[in-house]
């Protein structure tokens, strides 16, 4: 943020976000809807995010140990009551996959001493590498423990020679001591806006996916551009009642099922879960 | 009935005047010469127990600064911190040291301005005391941040890009309060010591000559420098001590302003200034009696000064207790779901331990300040300072780590974990570290103002003459004003 550019958008520093269309004139606004009926937990998204983002590979004794680099993880929860009685191989078992919720008004962007992390006009939460000081400060905010801090110089341990050549060029490798977390596969995202907008024209719908949408099995992963009023995105959220701007939803229509991660934070996520249908009497 | 030229009524009986003996800080017996040849012996010959203290802090430090290299080669994970856990002892170390400064301003500057003089013979130590506390919590930020290698990013120093750090984050106004506070009681300790260091000056010979010299700034002992100085001294200690309250009120606002439970409390700042004052000034009481051991300082550390600091010590225990229990009734009876779990957590939980050793180390024992052998027997005196700390170390223990253990997002829940030995070396290294520069101070610099126990002496003496002349067969017989001594 330079001073030059503080004076001039001031108007816009001084909003509170997110505000009602706020994304109306802007090309672009990326969000996802993740339908938990869909999600059979296989872990595709997490093994595509891992090759996509050279994310490390940190072995069984530091994961255990909590120091996992996973952008995307499947969060497994068990049922109660009725739902433990269930068949095998189900038994009551939930899935989530938990990634970076891309928060309209993130906790950890204000936080960051050095601003590292900061919210791009498409509405993402950037993570700026070379100018994270490590300070864990964003992690510590972060509700949802979305953010992976680089404990160990992952780039000598992960990919020793020569598994170097397996890494995405298009992608940074991180160093030791740099928070790092999911981007919306950011290469992916601007290799295609830049090829968009050589040919003077927007992004299509479905163009540009990230990596775990992609690699879905079931489909659960619905990406797209919430600025696009045509988009599939645009189209469930608008179907699930789940507005951006708004931190909660009016469930009491049959068949609403979208609801956004600890909302009543008021982080105003860019992900919108589809809650998972269950009819016990079949 | 008569008038008196106020006009106040004023009644004709002859009222028997009579002063009631106050108790004196200093004994009768502590002469102007006598002061510099005490305090200038400190800087020559402490007991052997000095170096016994003095080497076994640089040894713990030494292995502090391995644990830190060591860290540094192989990455913050050598510590065992994970993702919920991201900050462990480094933070709570760091506000634990921070606030060990407070009390040394509260001493230094609002004593002064408020005209407490049983602080004199203390105070020097204690601004010491602050200075290198706060050197300390300095070296913490360091420690835990990732890329201590880029640590001026979060500097708002000029450079070609114009970027400038993130104002809107607590870490930077702490940057720019601790730097602010650093300074200015840098400055604060370095400006009441010249009249002193002037005497040593004129007492020394060599290489600490030449040192004294320097630093004594042509110190003279006019009349004109003493206004100056007298100006300049209650200045600076009116600037400090908004500042030192400040500087803790934006510490606590690294946990009030972010949305963890147990961290997003408004009563946040006064509790953590207190609790800075209370840890110390219990810091102070164990500086105290080892001084005054080490350094033979019995003449001028003398029991009624410890007890008022001890009084001192106390009511800022019962406040901070105060909003301690205000904190949690806060919680217990607010809708904040999370909140109240957390602090059920804490108390139930795997840090349930270290909640409870809070609750007895910072909230009960000081009640045993209430027992005059504690306050008179020094060696249960300075075991009782020490569990104080212990507490108010746990206290930021408990801050910290079960609020991450179980925060709002159950996926991230984890229990019982536990710093690595690279943590709790560094935390060691810490008092290795502050233990060794204070002691290198005192055997440097004096570590009691001569000055201003010479004015306390004084006014001690005219109190004792006044005394003597109202009331001429009071005990309180007056005590040579310049035997054999000169200023």
């Amino acid at each position: 943020m330079s001073l030059s550019n503080l004076i001039q958008n001031w108007d816009s520093f001084r909003k509170r976000r997110p505000y009602e269309d706020q994304y109306k004139d802007a090309p672009y606004k990326w969000a996802m809807v993740i339908d938990l009926d869909s999600c059979i937990g296989c872990n595709a998204c997490t093994v595509a995010c891992y090759a996509e983002n050279n994310l490390a590979v940190v072995g069984k004794e530091r994961f255990g140990k909590g120091q996992a680099m996973h952008w995307i993880r499947i969060e497994r929860y068990w049922g109660e009551g009725e739902a433990l009685e269930t068949e095998f191989p189900e038994r009551g078992a939930q899935y989530l996959p938990m990634l970076c919720q891309q928060c309209e008004a993130a906790p950890c962007e204000p936080v960051c001493p050095v601003g590292a992390t900061h919210h791009s006009p498409d509405g993402l939460n950037t993570q700026v590498y070379n100018r994270c000081v490590g300070s864990r400060y964003c992690s510590a905010n972060c509700p949802y423990k979305v953010r992976y801090f680089n404990w160990w110089n992952y780039p000598e341990r992960a990919w020793p020679n020569p598994l170097e050549l397996q890494l995405n060029p298009d992608v940074t490798v991180r160093s030791k001591g740099v928070m790092e977390k999911c981007t919306f596969c950011m290469q992916r995202l601007r290799a295609g806006q830049d090829k968009a907008k050589t040919a003077g024209r927007l992004l299509a719908d479905g163009e540009v996916l990230t990596a775990c949408a992609q690699a879905c099995p079931t489909s659960a992963i619905t990406f797209g551009n919430l600025a696009d009023k045509n988009s599939k995105v645009a189209r469930m959220w608008k179907n699930q009642q789940v507005d951006l701007a708004k931190n909660a939803q009016d469930k009491s229509e049959e068949g609403v099922r979208g609801y956004r991660i600890l909302e009543d934070l008021n982080t105003y996520p860019s992900i919108v879960y589809l809650e998972r249908l269950r009819n016990f009497a079949a | 009935m008569s008038h008196n030229v106020h006009g106040h009524p004023q009644m004709d009986v002859q009222v028997e005047r009579k002063f009631v003996p106050k108790v004196k800080d200093l004994g009768p017996d502590v002469n102007w010469a006598q002061i510099n040849k005490d305090v200038l012996r400190s800087l020559e010959k402490p007991r052997p127990v000095f170096w016994i203290i003095f080497f076994s802090a640089l040894a713990l430090f030494s292995f502090g600064v391995y644990c830190e290299v060591y860290q540094y080669q192989n990455g913050m994970g050598v510590a065992d911190l994970n993702n919920p856990q991201v900050w462990g002892l480094y933070i709570a170390t760091f506000i634990f040291w921070i606030g060990m400064g407070h009390s040394g301003t509260l001493l230094s500057a609002l004593l002064h301005i408020i005209h407490a003089d049983w602080r004199k013979p203390i105070y020097r130590y204690s601004e010491a005391m602050t200075t290198f506390t706060l050197l300390t919590a300095a070296l913490f930020v360091m420690v835990h941040m990732g890329r201590l290698w880029e640590f001026y990013y979060v500097v708002a120093y000029p450079n070609e890009r114009w970027t400038w750090p993130n104002f809107t984050s607590p870490l930077v106004w702490d940057a720019t309060a601790i730097g602010t506070y650093l300074t200015s009681s840098l400055l604060f300790l370095y400006m009441g010591m010249i009249p002193d260091l002037a005497i040593c000056r004129d007492n020394a010979k060599g290489a600490r000559r030449a040192l004294y010299k320097f630093l004594s700034l042509g110190w003279q002992g006019t009349d004109r420098q003493w206004g100056n100085f007298k100006v300049a001294y209650m200045t600076m200690a009116c600037f400090l001590m908004p500042l030192a309250v400040s500087v803790h009120s934006i510490v606590s606002t690294d946990f009030a302003v972010s949305q963890n439970p147990g961290w997003h409390v408004t009563s946040f700042p006064p509790y953590f200034v207190l609790g800075a004052l209370y840890s110390g000034c219990s810091g102070i009481i164990t500086l105290f009696i080892v001084l005054r051991y080490v350094f033979r300082f019995e003449a001028y550390m003398t029991q009624p000064i410890l007890n008022k600091l001890i009084k001192m010590t106390f009511a800022i225990a019962m406040v901070w207790t105060y909003l301690d229990l205000i904190e949690y009734a806060t919680t217990w009876y607010g809708s904040d779901e999370v909140a109240k779990a957390d602090l059920l957590y804490r108390a139930t939980g795997d840090y349930a331990l270290q909640f409870w050793g809070m609750i007895f180390c910072a909230m009960v024992m000081p009640f045993t300040l209430l027992i005059r052998y504690v306050r008179h027997n020094y060696t249960v005196l300075l075991i009782i300072s020490l569990i104080l700390n212990v507490g108010m170390w746990l206290e930021r223990f408990q801050i910290i780590t079960p609020t991450f253990a179980k925060s709002h997002y159950p996926w991230t829940w984890t229990a019982g974990w536990w710093p690595s030995w690279v943590q709790w070396g560094i935390v060691a290294g810490s008092f290795g570290w502050f233990t060794m520069l204070f002691m290198l101070y005192c055997k440097i610099f004096p570590s009691v103002s001569m000055y201003e126990v010479k004015e306390m002496v004084h006014e001690q003496n005219l109190e004792g003459k006044a005394m003597a002349h109202a009331n001429p067969e009071s005990e309180q017989a007056p005590v040579g004003l310049l035997e054999g001594g000169q200023a």
